[in-house]
């Protein structure tokens, strides 16, 4: 079975993903299997999300030739897909803005979120107060403190911001906690997965809501350079912005597709969120993939200097193509990204969300070692104002 | 005929009442002796909650006390050498209580074989749905383990008759769409609902999540086969921790629901 027909008709993509959750959340997971089957056939839907994904989150994004970038590092050609241009400055938007318009044709009033860096929560909040709807988003109390900018974000756009205090308060206990929201709310709401993971239908709806990303990159990268590229990078948390990016991608086997996992202090550490390079299949938060647990099942804690990459666990899809072969997958530490962060903003005038910048200290490994006439095409997934505050701590400047 | 299906039997009608609490918490000789004051108190079978550092179907009562069980280095090793231990003074049926990913990493046939030969009589495993549950089904199925599937207010009919076709010893009805220790009055459809599964499926029908009292059990056992508890205990476990006292608050409350349940 070719990959881009995954996952099959049981929500799985070979022995990842599927439905792992209580009976309570079956018919909903279900019903939101239809719905979406029905939207995504109805050319209305289709033309209702492509109206906002122009006119309000301002797509199609560029694709931008990273000239000095390129030069510094002296070899392969680097291409910038630009999702930190879109309205509210991440990817994220273009998940949340299809799954609002699912949610307004499931006629609930109600959306919930999990968000670690704030940006799927922000998204969520955004796309809320664009359709009227209530919005609740679920936030580790640590990931607060770190992104309390985003937080206030939410507060303006009118959304309610719960904090999570169990477990490591980070981005997994957020999400265990909006799983137990939905639970009890089931009947009104309708959870927006911030990530392709979760229970089937979301790793599929999140990735197709996402793969604008590669299509755009397709077109773009054959005009500017008549040919599809050698390379695709993309920073892998959840992985919803290298899924989108990917995706489009799955077939044409002669490029390669590098996803970059958050190695924090190392991986040879505990203190990673290196879930593909350093994980073993198991079961969390509905769906069976790689995950970061210890002997006993137990789910263990990861980290990350960026909260978008601060994740145990790791998208379904990305598990199938990891074993299949399709995707190789690389750590990047805390340092390293440092290092991304800041070249990218001296070199090209972007300062790129931490997440981002794993992939950007990825391509300086790989591009000195790629030759001139080769061409990397990079996922920007989102723009760095939300870390500037936390950089500034780690390097040692009070603000 | 499983030890959970003869306990059914010879309730010749009664109501059933099942207790749950969470190995290891406080520690694993503690669960011992609760669970022979549990049954000592009137229940009919013991839910053995295995401690999962994710627990997404359960409220913050048996979070907080998956986590002290947990921090006592609970693994699911030692809870099977718990029941092993429990069988050589209960005949009571025992059920595992657990997250899908502590089995999966034991390996689902090791645990279906060690459980048994311990002496577990089934299994809940809350995120393990009949759709993704095929290949664990074949383990316990060969062994003689009865696999409790789940039902929810939320059931459609055809998932009624798929989770009842699918599911041995009984059916565990969750009686709010909430998760477990929901503080709320019994839903109102509660009779409806369990009527409605009763109609299609034969096993008995339990009722459990949010029955936290007497008064709570006794109307829910009026319209079903018998009733679960499980944070009501929990939250006097992690409230006594004198273990004669506790004992005694809990064989209290035990045999306060079996008194509202006759």
């Amino acid at each position: 079975m070719k990959p881009h027909k995954l996952p099959d008709s049981s929500g799985h993509f070979g022995k990842f993903g599927g439905k792992y959750v209580i009976e309570t959340l079956m018919p909903a997971l279900k019903e939101l299997e239809q719905v979406y089957e029905e939207a995504r056939n109805d050319p209305q839907f289709k033309k209702d999300l492509d109206y906002y994904l122009k006119h309000y989150v301002g797509r199609p994004t560029s694709l931008y030739f990273a000239e000095r970038l390129s030069e510094h590092l002296g070899g392969a050609k680097i291409y910038l897909k630009r999702e930190d241009l879109t309205h509210t400055g991440a990817h994220k938007i273009n998940n949340t803005i299809g799954s609002a318009l699912l949610a307004k044709r499931m006629g609930k009033k109600r959306v919930i979120a999990e968000t670690g860096a704030g940006q799927h929560g922000v998204a969520t909040a955004t796309a809320a107060s664009l359709f009227g709807l209530e919005c609740e988003v679920f936030m580790g109390e640590e990931d607060m403190r770190r992104q309390a900018l985003n937080v206030f974000r939410m507060r303006l756009l009118g959304a309610t911001v719960t904090p999570v205090t169990g477990g490591t308060r980070t981005l997994k206990d957020a999400t265990s906690e909006a799983i137990r929201n939905w639970i009890t709310t089931v009947e009104s709401t309708h959870y927006i997965i911030g990530s392709v993971v979760g229970p089937h239908p979301y790793p599929m709806i999140v990735r197709d809501f996402q793969k604008v990303i590669g299509e755009e990159s397709t077109e773009q990268i054959m005009e500017a350079e008549g040919r599809l590229p050698d390379v695709c990078v993309a920073c892998v948390g959840g992985g919803s912005n290298s899924m989108g990016l990917f995706y489009p991608f799955l077939e044409n086997e002669e490029v390669r597709l590098v996803g970059v996992e958050a190695a924090g202090l190392g991986v040879d550490t505990n203190k990673h969120g290196a879930s593909l390079t350093k994980g073993s299949p198991g079961v969390l938060h509905g769906m069976m993939s790689y995950l970061l647990h210890d002997e006993d099942g137990q789910v263990t804690e990861a980290h990350s200097i960026s909260a978008g990459l601060d994740y145990p666990g790791v998208g379904c899809e990305h598990s199938h193509l990891k074993e299949t072969g399709r995707a190789q997958y690389v750590p990047i530490t805390d340092a390293q990204a440092m290092e991304g962060f800041k070249l990218l903003s001296q070199l090209e005038g972007i300062i790129p969300a931490l997440e981002s910048a794993h992939a950007i200290a990825h391509v300086m490994e790989m591009a000195p070692t790629m030759k001139k006439d080769e061409v990397i095409l990079v996922c920007l997934s989102g723009r760095g104002d939300k870390d500037v505050n936390q950089v500034a701590d780690m390097m040692g400047v009070s603000l | 005929m499983s030890r959970i299906d003869d306990r059914f039997k010879s309730l010749n009608g009664n109501k059933a009442l099942v207790a749950f609490f969470t190995a290891g918490d406080p520690d694993l000789s503690a669960s011992k002796d609760i669970f022979l004051v549990i049954e000592k108190s009137g229940a009919d079978i013991i839910e053995i909650g295995v401690p999962f550092s994710d627990p997404l179907a359960d409220g913050p009562v048996i979070q907080a006390s998956a986590h002290r069980s947990l921090q006592n280095g609970t693994t699911l090793k030692k809870i099977i050498e718990l029941v092993k231990d429990i069988r050589s003074e209960s005949q009571l049926p025992i059920v595992l209580m657990s997250s899908f990913n502590p089995i999966f990493v034991y390996g689902q046939q090791a645990f279906v074989e060690d459980a048994v030969n311990a002496g577990v009589d089934g299994v809940i495993i809350p995120d393990l749905p009949p759709e993704e549950a095929g290949e664990f089904l074949g383990f316990a199925n060969k062994n003689n383990l009865d696999m409790i599937f789940l039902l929810a207010p939320t059931s459609t009919p055809d998932r009624i008759q798929m989770v009842g076709e699918a599911s041995k010893g009984f059916i565990y009805y969750v009686s709010l769409t909430g998760t477990t220790g929901t503080k709320e009055a019994l839903a109102k459809n509660l009779e409806e609902k369990v009527s409605a599964i009763k109609s299609k499926v034969k096993l008995p029908v339990l009722v459990g999540f949010g029955i936290s009292g007497p008064e709570q059990a006794k109307e829910a056992g009026q319209c079903s086969d018998g009733v679960i508890i499980g944070s009501a205990i929990v939250k006097l476990i992690e409230s006594h921790s004198d273990p004669v006292e506790r004992n005694q608050k809990i064989a209290e409350f035990i045999s306060g629901i079996r008194a509202a349940l006759n």
